[in-house]
């Protein structure tokens, strides 16, 4: 067997000169100068503009629309209503696989929450299509909008996530939360929030017959590619999607949503190109969102800490019209070793958009709830919040039992406690002030995120003329693809960066699988690695069965690809370069695909998590409450880092996330209208420049033989979790208040807490 | 949103005739009419754009030792000015802990006075405001009104007043100069702002298409400069509103407070004045002792107007450490994350 044929051990396989390599962005010069074309900014000949009319009513029926006044405004091309638009060849309402979400499309005169899209104004101008949008005036028929988590019938959902069991129970919780030595039983709550990504979502769509051209962002090409042909009854080859640069994702540009479909509407029914653009407001209801949950977690330990049982139930909100279920209590079954665990969900519909994934969509609740849980805990047993959790650190997965694939969480907690100063920290709460007076907390929250993978395909080529493409309809959402998979790309060539053409964004490549669930760099990296990989071994076989090749008959003893060449592995002085290869066998080039999948028994065998220790310090003014995160360090281990730099920058930006999380985020919903009343970036709060401390992010080695050929998890939500928590406990640890319900506001230390 | 005229006057007078017609309203920095145009709050028929009138641009030390500054100075200059800092330095901590760098360069004098609410009910058109549409009811009263009126309020209205300059501004007696069509006329900032009462469309005392020209600090103001400073909680460490803010000036003789200034903001519909504390602290001494049941008179009429008693305990707070803050004497700069409590500046005498 050639050496060059991926191996299941990451440690056998060279690694060029680029994985691990700090490179910074290689589409940062085009963002800074304004040359990144993002979807909204093609102007296609002849394009108009369309602007969406939405509810103003949480649930009811539109009863009018002056669509004649509307029309009659200079400017205004075509009014689109639920009477007059094109025909679907699927309903919006079908729902045939979980993956599969419902929206609005007009498809009847129903109202299902605030900011519903009812019309589709279509115009010359921006301007003009605004207003005729305005002078639409609809009326509705209301009736009494369903908010909030309390007074609404709850259910036990059928699954939670994708397909998640919505309850597990592992030995005996009951009993064990009865007899214990030390007990807890306590409730947090945490509210909507929405993704408010910084480019909001639009589509600029363009018809040609019964093809379709669009620029839209998109973290999944080709589902959305599939789905859109089964929506308009076309091949999927028919529609070609270009979404070169994301600016920003979260989730809620992992699945189509209503306004884009809408655009592709809009531009079948005026037969011109198109552009829709959602006003930051109008992102508050169509494009998904995160539930509020309330958490109840009960928890006993024995005499000496250990850990007997651990009973997380979430209760969360789906919408009245479809499905998703934050699997917040799911956050419990892989950290802490207990011997009874018990996760449950229930759930309420309300008249809201359907909630959906939102960066580390389960985890990031439910991490800050049971790592707020597990310092109170600790307190009971009167340990060390470190303490406890290494006391009740998981050596194998707890409920399943299966070994980890990699768990380097030890480290984290160790160099991420050494490096913040841990172990000076008093155990009792308001024991530290600064020099200034404040009172200073720490905290500390353990990370977690499973290391997912989808199914990603790849395509090389290496020419005689000394080019190499390499391509996969990836996404970069900002978190960096276009630079960290062009290293991948690079070494799986054995090529220097430059030398190789990377190709990603557009829906004609072979799909990458979607930007999600932390999974694209393992996923759409493992296919390039392979097809690198399957290239290779095809420039090998020519060379090695070739009499005039120095490499001839190395079949045995194998060869390795290095710098454009392939040498022999016993002679390293025996080499050929591939042009030469080519050319000897009179090919213009070789091209080879690769796969990035799951490996079914490894998932079966291994618990394949990333894992992680966050440590924050926080001040608090004594007597007026204002809470500043004064100090932050992370440890994360999370496989192979291909690019520390961007890795970095993930882990800051989830590091900021929860502190986001804990003190800032909170869409406010009017409870009579359902209409959400800070629909805006002023009072819609997430942290600003003068919120966020100075942070470290330590990079833990971990080799994982078994997560994917290259060693890689997930960096993108991991951090988040962790994080949150950490940030509460040390609000708790600087005042001696437990807040329960987030974000944790001035009040709430005002009051004494308990809130 | 609907059509407008949009005119540029190039004189004083040319715009206050150009803004006599019904539905005309002066433009200036934009901040926040253009966001109330776009949100179908504002409907003017007739924009008239001052940022370029000329001689509305200047900050002036008058001989008498007043000062007189433009309307259209922007915030930012303001707050840059390093005499008018030196003489006023909690002006420029309540202006420099306002907006954002962005917003506070395109603001000017004048739109600051006249921001409007910043009620989530008053910018949702779909909500019932009293404010926006006379007689229409009041969609806060029973909604979400965490940030609302604890003082002056009516069953009309409990929306506040969102500015940070307005509050050391009516602490220190700043008069407004005004002109319009019958000629000019002047009103402190302290009567500036109506409370709401059962007109509460009435934002102002100005009359339409009257026009600010300057503000105009008097000499005594600046005698506080020694002992003053601004302080506003919120719930992020910039880049928001108030919950509550204290202006806080003092004069201090022998150990005792000769004269005391104490302004409030972000609890009613005007910035607030509170002479009954003012006058218990002169004569006092400078100290918490003293500083606390002031603080208690300042709020003794506050009342919550929903889900907002804390405010009147955070205000009691806010005006004790404002006060122990000016006490300890005004900063030689102003202080990194101006107003904020954890402005570099704090220190820990001044911590229970
Ligand atoms: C996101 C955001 C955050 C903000 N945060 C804060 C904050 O923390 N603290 C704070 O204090 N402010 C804050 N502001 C408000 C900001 O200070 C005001 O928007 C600004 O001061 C208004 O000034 P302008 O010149 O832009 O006024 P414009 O928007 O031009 O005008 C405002 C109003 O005043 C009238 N007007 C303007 N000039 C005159 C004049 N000379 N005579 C008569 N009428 C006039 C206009 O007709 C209009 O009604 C914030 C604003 C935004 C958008
Ligand atoms: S508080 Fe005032 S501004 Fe707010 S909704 Fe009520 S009337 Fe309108």
């Amino acid at each position: 067997m050639l050496d060059i044929i991926p191996t299941r051990d990451p440690a056998h396989i060279r690694h060029g000169s680029n994985s691990g390599q700090p490179l910074t962005r290689r589409d940062g010069a085009l963002k800074v100068t304004g040359a990144a074309r993002y979807a909204a900014d093609n102007h296609p000949p002849k394009m108009l503009y369309a602007v969406m009319a939405v509810s103003s009513i949480a649930r009811g029926r539109v009863v009018s629309l002056d669509v004649a006044a509307a029309k009659r405004h200079p400017g205004v091309v075509e009014v689109m209503t639920e009477q007059n638009r094109p025909a679907l060849a699927e309903d919006p309402d079908a729902k045939t696989n979980p993956f599969m979400f419902r929206y609005e499309a007009m498809q009847n005169d129903r109202v299902r929450y605030a900011n519903q899209p009812i019309a589709v104004v279509i115009a010359e101008t921006l301007e003009a299509a605004t207003e005729g949008a305005a002078l639409l005036a609809p009326t509705y028929e209301v009736e009494p909008a369903r908010t909030g988590l309390d007074g609404n019938e709850s259910f036990v959902p059928p699954a939670v996530g994708v397909g998640n069991p919505s309850a597990l129970r592992h030995g005996d919780v009951d009993g064990a939360l009865k007899t214990s030595a030390h007990a807890i039983d306590v409730t947090y709550e945490t509210p909507a929030q929405y993704h408010n990504a910084m480019e909001p979502h639009g589509i600029v769509a363009q018809w040609d017959g019964d093809k379709l051209s669009i620029d839209t962002p998109t973290q999944g090409l080709v589902m959305m590619q599939a789905r859109i042909a089964g929506l308009f009854g076309i091949p999927p080859g028919n529609v070609h999607i270009r979404s070169p640069f994301l600016g920003g994702g979260f989730g809620s540009k992992g699945l189509i949503s209503g306004p884009v479909v809408l655009g592709l509407l809009a531009a079948k029914l005026v037969q011109r190109p198109v552009k829709l653009v959602l006003r930051r407001d109008q992102m508050y209801g169509p494009v998904g969102h995160r539930s509020p949950t309330r958490q109840r977690l009960r928890m006993a330990t024995a005499k000496d800490g250990a850990l007997t049982a651990i009973d997380h139930h979430a209760k969360v909100a789906s919408s009245t019209f479809d499905d998703f279920f934050e699997p917040a209590a799911n956050a419990s079954h892989s950290l802490y070793a207990s011997p009874a665990i018990a996760i449950s969900h229930e759930a309420v519909r309300l008249d809201n958009g359907t909630p959906l994934f939102m960066r580390a969509p389960g985890e990031a609740p439910g991490s800050l709830a049971l790592e707020c849980a597990i310092d109170e805990m600790a307190l009971a047993c009167g340990m060390d919040p470190l303490a406890f959790r290494l006391k009740n650190y998981a050596e194998v997965e707890p409920i399943s039992g299966r070994p980890f694939s990699s768990k380097a969480l030890r480290e984290c907690y160790t160099q991420g406690a050494e490096r913040f100063g841990w172990a000076k920290r008093p155990l009792e709460p308001r024991q530290m002030r600064d020099e200034n007076g404040f009172l200073v907390g720490w905290g500390m929250g353990t990370a977690i995120f499973p290391a997912l993978m989808f199914a990603a395909e790849a395509r090389a080529v290496v020419r005689r003329d000394g080019s190499a493409t390499m391509e996969t309809g990836a996404h970069d959402m900002g978190q960096g693809a276009w630079t960290a998979l062009a290293q991948i790309a690079a070494d799986a060539l054995a090529l220097g960066i430059d030398e190789v053409e990377f190709k990603a964004g557009t829906s004609d490549l072979p799909d990458a699988g979607i930007a999600g669930g932390s999974a694209h760099t393992a996923t759409a990296g493992s296919a390039i690695h392979n097809a690198g990989a399957a290239v290779i071994a095809k420039l090998a076989e020519l060379a090695t069965s070739d009499q005039r090749s120095p490499l001839f008959g190395a079949g045995n003893a194998g060869v390795i690809a290095r710098g454009g060449r392939l040498h022999r592995r016993d002679d390293d002085s025996r080499s050929e370069s591939y042009v030469d290869i080519l050319a000897r066998a009179g090919l213009a080039e070789v091209e080879a695909r690769g796969n990035g999948a799951i490996d079914p028994a490894a998932q079966a065998n291994y618990a394949m998590q990333a894992h992680g220790a966050v440590f924050a310090e926080v001040k608090v003014d004594p007597e007026l409450g204002q809470i500043r995160v004064s100090r932050m360090v992370g440890a994360f281990a999370a496989g192979r880092v291909i690019n520390p730099r961007l890795v970095k920058s993930q882990y800051f930006g989830g590091m900021i996330w929860g502190i986001s999380f804990t003190l800032h985020e909170e869409a406010i919903t009017d409870r009579r209208s359902g209409r959400i009343m800070n629909a805006n970036l002023a009072e819609y709060h997430v942290p600003v420049n003068a919120d966020v401390p100075p942070m470290e992010a330590l990079m833990i080695d971990e080799h994982d033989p078994y997560v994917n050929p290259l060693g890689i998890k997930g960096v993108g939500e991991i951090a988040i979790t962790g994080s949150a928590g950490a940030v509460a406990n040390a609000v708790w640890h600087a005042t001696g208040v437990r807040v329960r319900r987030f974000p944790i506001r001035i009040d709430d230390l005002l009051k004494g807490g308990d809130g | 949103m609907k059509r407008f005229d949009y005119v540029r006057p190039n004189t004083l007078t040319e715009a206050i005739s150009a803004a006599a017609e019904p539905g005309a309203a002066y433009l200036a920095g934009g901040t926040n009419l253009l966001d109330l145009m776009k949100g179908g709050i504002a409907h003017p028929t007739r924009l008239v754009d001052v940022s370029r009138l000329p001689g509305l641009d200047r900050i002036e030390r008058q001989a008498d030792g007043s000062w007189r500054i433009g309307a259209l100075v922007r915030n930012a200059d303001l707050a840059q000015d390093p005499d008018f800092a030196k003489a006023f330095p909690a002006i420029v901590e309540a202006l420099l802990s306002g907006a954002s760098g962005q917003l506070r360069n395109a603001a000017t004098v004048g739109g600051n006075l006249l921001q409007r609410t910043r009620c989530s009910y008053f910018y949702d058109p779909a909500s019932a405001c009293n404010k926006r549409t006379v007689g229409s009811g009041c969609d806060a009263r029973e909604g979400d009104n965490r940030l609302h009126a604890i003082l002056g309020w009516s069953d009309s209205c409990i929306a506040t007043h969102p500015s940070d300059f307005c509050v050391p501004l009516t602490g220190f007696d700043a008069i407004v100069e005004i002109a319009g069509k019958n000629g000019s006329r002047e009103v402190t900032v302290e009567a500036l702002h109506p409370l709401p009462g059962t007109t509460p469309e009435r934002d102002s005392v100005l009359a339409p298409g009257e026009l600010i020209t300057a503000l105009r600090l008097p000499a005594t103001a600046s005698t506080f400069a020694g002992h003053a400073r601004y302080l506003k909680v919120r719930d992020r460490t910039s880049y928001a509103f108030a919950l509550v803010s204290a202006a806080a000036g003092l004069v201090i003789e022998n150990g005792t407070v000769k004269e005391a200034r104490l302004a409030l903001g972000g609890i009613a519909a005007k910035p607030w004045r509170a002479r009954s504390a003012e006058a218990m602290l002169a004569g006092a001494r400078p100290e918490r002792a003293a500083f606390e049941p002031a603080a208690r008179a300042a709020l003794t009429e506050a009342k919550p107007s929903g889900d907002n008693a804390f405010k009147i305990e955070l205000a009691e707070r806010v005006i004790v450490r404002a006060l122990m803050l000016a006490a300890a004497g005004t900063p030689d700069r102003v202080p990194a994350l101006p107003a904020s409590p954890f402005s570099s500046h704090a220190g820990a005498a001044l911590h229970a």
